[in-house]
């Protein structure tokens, strides 16, 4: 089969300008973090960028997505409100979660961004859920997609997931970001066969094994396979080979603690998914340096302007009442 | 007057709700058979078809993951648990899932989701084809949960439950499936929230729930013999409890027994006690007493079995015991 292609040029645009909100958001809110002005434990998705933007950049508004502790990177990519983001990270009432969810309990419904859940594999069979809705009422032309990490592919619940999902040729993707890690054990160290692609298969899926730092191979991959399953052909799983630049949790890097060595963290560092993009589309002559900048700069007083929004809105009050709603 | 056993009326129900709202759909393990479900899913499969009546994997944690989803896009799913013992597979999806998933939103994730959970004990199926779960839906904070005792409250509240937006555990006794009721044939709802007074009297309170009412109501008779004349109130919903109710028995009678058809410890008779403890010191003539199963997993040879579950003589007996003591 041919997953190969050419991504027009100005979608690729698109995914560097997603990527580069992503980047340009976590750095900012780790250097937040670092000063305490958030407070709430935030899981970082600097390094993993490719994938969330690379594979919403063929959804729909109406498509859902479901994610995980390390939420801001899809949230953003599936279009959420980035102040509401911002806000929901300063623990504010002007969040999307008014506060009651902090940086893992992000939402945006009327993006089709429908959660994510603090605890690994929690929305993979929530995300089939919703294409079970699609299946059952709009004739699979909605896909869902789960994003989540190699640590959830640990959890039983994925395979239960996947084995009813596979049955009822449900219209999911599953998007497995394997950075090598689940919090500090690295996957040898837990699996098996640490091919997620060849454990999954089995239950006669398409799945695939791909560089998760090349956006234009996951966007090709997931444009093929989320048009087949938008006909009814079941779902897929798309395996993405990445890691992740800093921290399990916070700001920090954890360098050197357990199996995680400098230098693979600088390793993977070269295979920037960003200066990827950008090198692509300068040779392409898509995109001159003026305008990266420019576009960068765009970028960064958006993010400014949800620093704002977040600081000047005021934290929610306890109701007295014991009920929260 | 139109008799109609527990479980009739429960299917009766079903066939109700899925005519009128296309939302709804049924899944679960066993669900198109009888032989998990007893006949309350009787008819349905023939007339709603596979799509919805959704006979699953025994993948308990996964499907219920599937129930909230399909319940967060605008379907009403009503999953049912034939045996509430299997409900510790789902833990993860229940308790930090369905019962959180809104709140940590914001409210911006409604999931209307009707959880049944069928409690099947005795038989000697011994201790994990025999328990009784609500104290743990109870605990944990996010769910309505009921426990009718009779037909007409049965097909009433899943009628009230379908209809509502927040995650409920509906929870049903098999040995209540026989019990009859007058249940009109057309749809109605019983509130969600309300205990009621199923008799009245003056010398001590009964609070029951699910099964235990049945129990009670057979005390309740001996003890009129007896000339004691007892007031039983059926608290129907178990969360969140009818404070009113119970306090205004007990500002009557003086006494209290709590009969849970769960474990002693942190049970339903534990919360009801504390709140009349609380709130109705001063009414009270002796101190709150409880039946409940004792702290221990169900046997199941016959005679363990008879030793294990409460009926109504045990009741009489506290009963008697509560009266003469004080």
């Amino acid at each position: 089969m041919n997953i190969m292609g050419r991504a027009d040029d100005k979608v690729l645009e698109g995914i560097l300008k997603t990527m580069l909100t992503i980047r340009l958001f976590e750095e900012r809110v780790a250097e937040m973090a670092a000063r305490k002005e958030v407070r709430c434990p935030v899981h970082l998705y600097v390094g993993q960028e490719a994938i969330a933007s690379a594979v919403c950049a063929n959804l729909n508004r109406e498509d859902y997505v479901f994610s995980t502790h390390r939420s801001h990177g899809h949230y953003i990519a599936k279009q959420g409100d980035l102040n509401s983001l911002m806000a929901e990270i300063h623990g504010k009432e002007a969040g999307c979660s008014k506060g009651y969810g902090g940086s893992m309990h992000v939402v945006d419904v009327n993006a089709g961004f429908m959660g994510s859940s603090a605890i690994v594999a929690g929305t993979i069979p929530i995300a089939a859920g919703a294409a079970l809705t699609s299946f059952l009422t709009k004739n699979n032309s909605v896909v869902s997609v789960a994003f989540f990490g190699d640590g959830a592919t640990d959890e039983g619940v994925f395979y239960e997931t996947v084995n009813f999902a596979a049955l009822y040729k449900l219209p999911i993707l599953f998007v497995c970001e394997n950075n090598l890690f689940s919090t500090h054990l690295p996957d040898f160290k837990r699996q098996s066969n640490t091919k997620v692609y060849e454990r999954v298969k089995n239950f006669k899926i398409r799945t695939r094994r791909i560089n998760g730092n090349d956006p234009i191979k996951i966007y090709n991959a997931s444009k093929w396979l989320i048009e087949r399953i938008k006909r009814g052909e079941g779902p897929a799983l798309l395996e993405c080979m990445t890691y992740r630049w800093l921290a399990h949790v916070g700001h920090m890097e954890d360098l050197d603690v357990g199996h995680r060595k400098k230098e693979d963290v600088e390793f993977w560092k070269k295979k920037c998914p960003i200066k990827f993009l950008k090198r692509v589309l300068f040779r392409r002559g898509k995109i001159s340096e003026r305008q990266y900048e420019d576009m960068k700069k765009g970028v960064e007083a958006e993010i400014e302007r949800a620093v704002s929004f977040a600081q000047q809105s005021p934290l929610p009050l306890a109701k007295t009442e014991k009920a929260a709603f | 007057m139109r008799m109609l056993s527990y479980s009739c009326a429960i299917n009766e129900a079903f066939h109700q709700i899925m005519e009128s709202d296309e939302r709804v759909f049924q899944i679960g393990v066993g669900v198109n058979t009888p032989w998990y479900v007893g006949n309350t899913l009787t008819g349905l499969l023939d007339r709603f078809g596979e799509r919805r009546m959704i006979d699953t994997p025994v993948s308990e944690c996964g499907i219920t993951g599937i129930s909230i989803g399909a319940a967060l896009t605008g379907l009403r799913p009503i999953l049912t648990f034939p045996r509430m013992d299997f409900m510790y597979y789902a833990m993860d999806q229940i308790f930090n899932h369905a019962a959180i998933y809104n709140f940590s939103l914001g409210g911006h994730a409604p999931v209307p989701l009707v959880i049944r959970a069928i409690i099947n004990r005795g038989g000697e199926q011994a201790a994990q084809h025999s328990q009784a779960l609500q104290a743990f839906f109870m605990h944990a904070p996010g769910f309505k949960v009921v426990m009718p005792s009779n037909a007409y409250d049965a097909k009433g509240m899943l009628m009230a439950a379908v209809k509502q937006d927040d995650p409920l555990i509906f929870i049903e006794d098999r040995w209540l499936y026989e019990q009859e009721s007058d249940v009109p044939q057309q749809g109605y709802t019983v509130p969600l929230t309300g205990a009621k007074v199923v008799s009245e009297g003056k010398d001590a309170t009964i609070v029951a729930s699910s099964y235990m009412v049945e129990e009670a109501k057979k005390a309740v008779e001996s003890l009129r013999e007896r000339q004691v004349q007892v007031e039983l109130i059926d608290l129907r919903a178990v969360k969140p409890i009818d404070h009113g109710t119970v306090l205004a028995s007990v500002r009557k009678t003086g006494r209290l027994l709590v009969v849970d058809g769960g474990w002693e410890t942190g049970g339903i008779a534990a919360e009801v006690g504390f709140l009349v403890a609380n709130l109705g010191f001063q009414d009270l003539k002796a101190p709150i007493e409880r039946i409940a199963l004792p702290d221990s997993p169900a046997p199941a040879s016959c005679l363990l079995e008879k030793a294990y579950y409460p009926t109504s003589q045990t009741i009489v007996e506290k009963v008697l015991q509560l009266i003469s003591n004080h």
